[in-house]
């Protein structure tokens, strides 16, 4: 090639270049997928599959469905869950049952592998999709998923 | 005074010649993706030798993966090639599904390989973007994370999470696929079809990509099958190498493909299969999206996986080759030594023979188109 054909050529494939970007930079805004995070807040929707914290759903009556099986603390690969747990005598049936003393969530460990809620058998725990887990403490992540008070549904079996 | 100054000093002088001298490349170093430290010995502008030296991310998974059950050494493979974790995660559990004998539904098989195609789709994207700016074309990343977008939405609704998604367990899926996934991937084949021939207006016709990419980093045939290469590094240079074709898992053996090659085996021979892979990618999705077999998303395993004594191997095409899981059990619940065999490493070796020679700058375009992911070399 020709010292002038090489730099028509040159010139003609930054052109073609230009031209896809040029049709973006007129129509900046049509098919534009980036998000103005902070000032959506209200209106941004995570995925219901979305795994953000393990969280144990209480109901109006302060209980919970988590039976102390511990299979979430087995399945978890790193340690994440520990649960503290008794046996208390069943107020029905007169006979020892067990019941968690205290769930405690390693949010700093886990690594949202959604293992521990594949294994749970009675549905206790969930995912929740909140996704703002900054703290300035690493102990704040360290949460006790049932709440102060509060017991095992009645019916749910191991 | 002067010389016992000089005689203290620590270099070894005699390793040098007098022109040559060495420098870091890393370990933080944006064109490394990732910490990995390269040492150059470097004469002007012109490279006489490189060495990798890892480490730098070494999480010592193999070594974990001892102390773990079956269910849980799948999540770990999400850390190795982050990019494409789906098929990272597959290969651990046809491992396990072929040393339990076990056979998972159809409609398993199929989504796996839907998802892992989208990994690929998914990582070559991203490669892309990064490539563009390792050469000075900033524009291609924003244009590569926009397509890349689409898939992790798709992964986000359906796997939970958009990079480490540890869809997969023995046995099957965790859970059915949702139901937008269908809709949402007839939704990207045709976005992605218009948009990959605006990745070759925008950056392959580029005359100064084109001066950067052809003829830099020759490598050939032998020494791509010498060194261990795989992928679409090996592919590249001419060898036809491709796992989903010569040894076809789940459902790659009731699609028609055809497995991109190229002879050139530089840079822009690379680039050329990655581009060619992506086309081939939707083809393979195109074929299965539509029959979907109705059907259970996992067959039922112990809580307790144990498998039977004896060493079981299984290899998948990953985006940058060819993953290897090998599991020696001695029929206990933890396996007794389990060994990756990742594409980086391999791919990473052989830096040192197609680099030397050439300038510092064309080892940056070099090591982009050998698309390198650290924490998969290191492990």
């Amino acid at each position: 090639m020709g010292y002038f054909s090489n730099i028509y050529h040159g010139i003609r494939t930054l052109l073609t270049g230009m031209r896809v970007t040029g049709k973006y930079f007129l129509n900046a805004r049509k098919g534009a997928i980036t998000q103005q995070y902070p000032d959506n807040r209200d209106t941004l929707k995570m995925f219901e599959r979305f795994r953000g914290e393990v969280v144990m759903p209480h109901d109006e009556n302060n209980e919970h469905s988590c039976t102390g099986c511990q299979k979430c603390e087995l399945a978890c690969p790193n340690g994440s869950i520990e649960i503290i747990w008794d046996r208390v005598i069943d107020p029905e049936t007169g006979k020892k049952k067990k019941a968690i003393d205290q769930h405690i969530y390693h949010f700093g460990m886990c690594t949202q592998c959604g293992l521990c809620v594949d294994a749970c058998p009675s549905d206790a725990i969930k995912w929740a999709q909140n996704f703002e887990n900054s703290v300035y403490d690493r102990t704040q992540l360290t949460r006790i998923l049932n709440k102060p008070g509060s017991k095992v549904r009645a019916g749910v079996e191991e | 005074m002067e010389t016992a100054v000089l005689n203290s000093t620590t270099v070894k002088k005699s390793n040098f010649k007098s022109e040559e001298y060495f420098i870091n490349m890393g370990p933080q170093h944006p064109a490394t993706h990732g910490v990995l430290r390269l040492l150059l010995t470097i004469d002007g502008e012109i490279i006489k030798k490189v060495e990798p030296d890892l480490g730098y991310i070494h999480r010592s998974i193999e070594k974990m993966s001892e102390s773990n059950s079956y269910q849980q050494i799948v999540h770990l493979t999400d850390r190795l090639d982050y990019l494409s974790s789906h098929i990272n995660n597959e290969a651990v559990c046809l491992c396990v599904e072929n040393a339990l004998e076990l056979e998972v539904p159809e409609r398993v098989k199929v989504i796996r390989t839907i998802l892992g195609e989208l990994t690929r789709i998914a990582s070559h994207t991203l490669w892309w973007g990064v490539m563009g700016m390792d050469v000075g074309a900033l524009t291609t990343y924003f244009y590569g994370f926009r397509d890349r977008e689409m898939i992790n939405d798709i992964f986000e609704e359906t796997c939970g999470a958009r990079l480490t998604m540890n869809y997969n367990i023995p046995g099957g899926l965790m859970q059915d696929i949702h139901p937008n996934f269908v809709k949402r991937v007839k939704e990207f084949i045709p976005h992605f079809r218009s948009k990959l021939p605006e990745y070759d207006r925008l950056l392959t016709g580029n005359i100064i990509f084109q001066k950067r990419t052809k003829g830099v980093g020759v490598l050939s045939r032998e020494d791509a099958i010498n060194f261990g290469a795989s992928g679409p590094v090996a592919r590249a240079s001419g060898y036809s190498c491709d796992v989903r074709k010569y040894h076809p898992y789940s459902a790659l053996d009731k699609v028609n493909f055809t497995e991109a090659l190229d002879t050139a085996g530089d840079s822009f021979a690379r680039y050329k299969v990655r581009i060619a892979e992506m086309w081939e990618s939707l083809n393979i999705i195109e074929q299965l999206i539509d029959n979907i077999p109705e059907g259970d998303f996992k067959v039922a395993t112990n809580a307790v996986i144990k498998l039977p004594k004896g060493d079981f191997y299984q290899k998948v095409e990953t985006a940058r080759g060819e993953f290897g899981v090998y599991i020696i059990s001695t029929g206990n619940k933890n396996p007794y030594r389990v060994k990756f065999r990742s594409p980086g490493l391999s791919n990473l070796s052989l830096l040192n023979h197609i680099a030397v020679g050439g300038k510092i700058g064309d080892l940056v375009a070099t090591m982009a188109t050998i698309d390198i992911v650290v924490p998969d070399i290191d492990r």
